[in-house]
């Protein structure tokens, strides 16, 4: 598939501070964008994660080649889908259960573009970009493992 | 120098978050710095960057295989992303 004749805005935050889903939307569609479909993802912190009750959640990542890798992924989703604009929030420090942790958005003239990638971005996001989980629960605390469901949703796209 | 960066379960496990190690003459790769960290600081460091998962990046960019490095490189070390 041909990409649009304007190359999309791409938009990369990493941030502690909580975000609004909305003013993030509204973001999006500035400009030239609005047409079409918009697409987005909110992943939330997990209340339990392999049956333990998560207390604190907290993120940690390599500043500099986060923005980078998660601008690499939505760049090479836009080689793959004619997107408008693509947009990732993503936070780090202390996250509590229920709070949003990353935010993924994409504007597209067609709704299969906007649907494929944003699913795209967050499967890359999930096995590329350089962020790691700490669990701290019921006085304990500890490293979340790398899903091997993780890697094999992201490997789907090496196909098409 | 090089500014090398430990992340997360890594940097955990050797205590050290970054480190400038000295240029040497003659130059360096990649797995030679990982040999020389190890056997300049010793069994703990070995086992952790031995680690089968560990990613290696150079320049903020991952590194599949062994690579030539350059004076003023940035490498880190790290374990599997846990992201999204």
């Amino acid at each position: 598939m041909a990409g649009p004749a304007q190359p999309p805005r791409i938009t990369v935050k990493v941030q502690q501070q909580d975000f609004d889903v909305g003013q993030l939307q509204a973001a999006l569609l500035s400009g030239a964008a609005a047409e079409g479909a918009v697409t987005t993802f909110t992943g939330y912190v997990r209340r339990d994660n392999e049956s333990r009750a998560v207390e604190v959640l907290e993120l940690e990542h390599y500043p500099g080649m986060t923005e980078a890798s998660i601008e690499a992924i939505a760049l090479q989703a836009a080689t793959r889908w004619p997107l408008l604009a693509a947009s990732v929030v993503h936070r780090v420090g202390a996250l509590s259960p229920g709070d949003q942790i990353v935010w993924v958005g994409v504007a597209s003239t067609h709704r299969e573009a906007a649907f494929s990638a944003c699913e795209f971005i967050m499967d890359y996001l999930k096995t590329r970009a350089p962020f790691w989980k700490k669990e701290y629960c019921e006085g304990s605390e500890h490293w979340v493992s790398a899903r091997r469901s993780d890697s094999a949703r992201a490997d789907r796209w090496k196909q098409g | 120098m090089l500014k090398v960066l430990f992340f997360a379960r890594v940097r955990e496990q050797l205590g050290c978050a970054s480190l400038d190690y000295d240029w040497p003459e003659g130059g360096l790769d990649l797995d030679a710095l990982q040999a020389r960290l190890c056997a300049e600081r010793g069994d703990s460091w070995c086992e952790v960057l031995g680690q089968d998962n560990i990613i290696r990046a150079v320049n903020q960019v991952v590194a599949m295989d062994n690579r030539v490095l350059c004076d003023g490189d940035e490498v880190a070390f790290f374990p599997p992303v846990t992201g999204g």
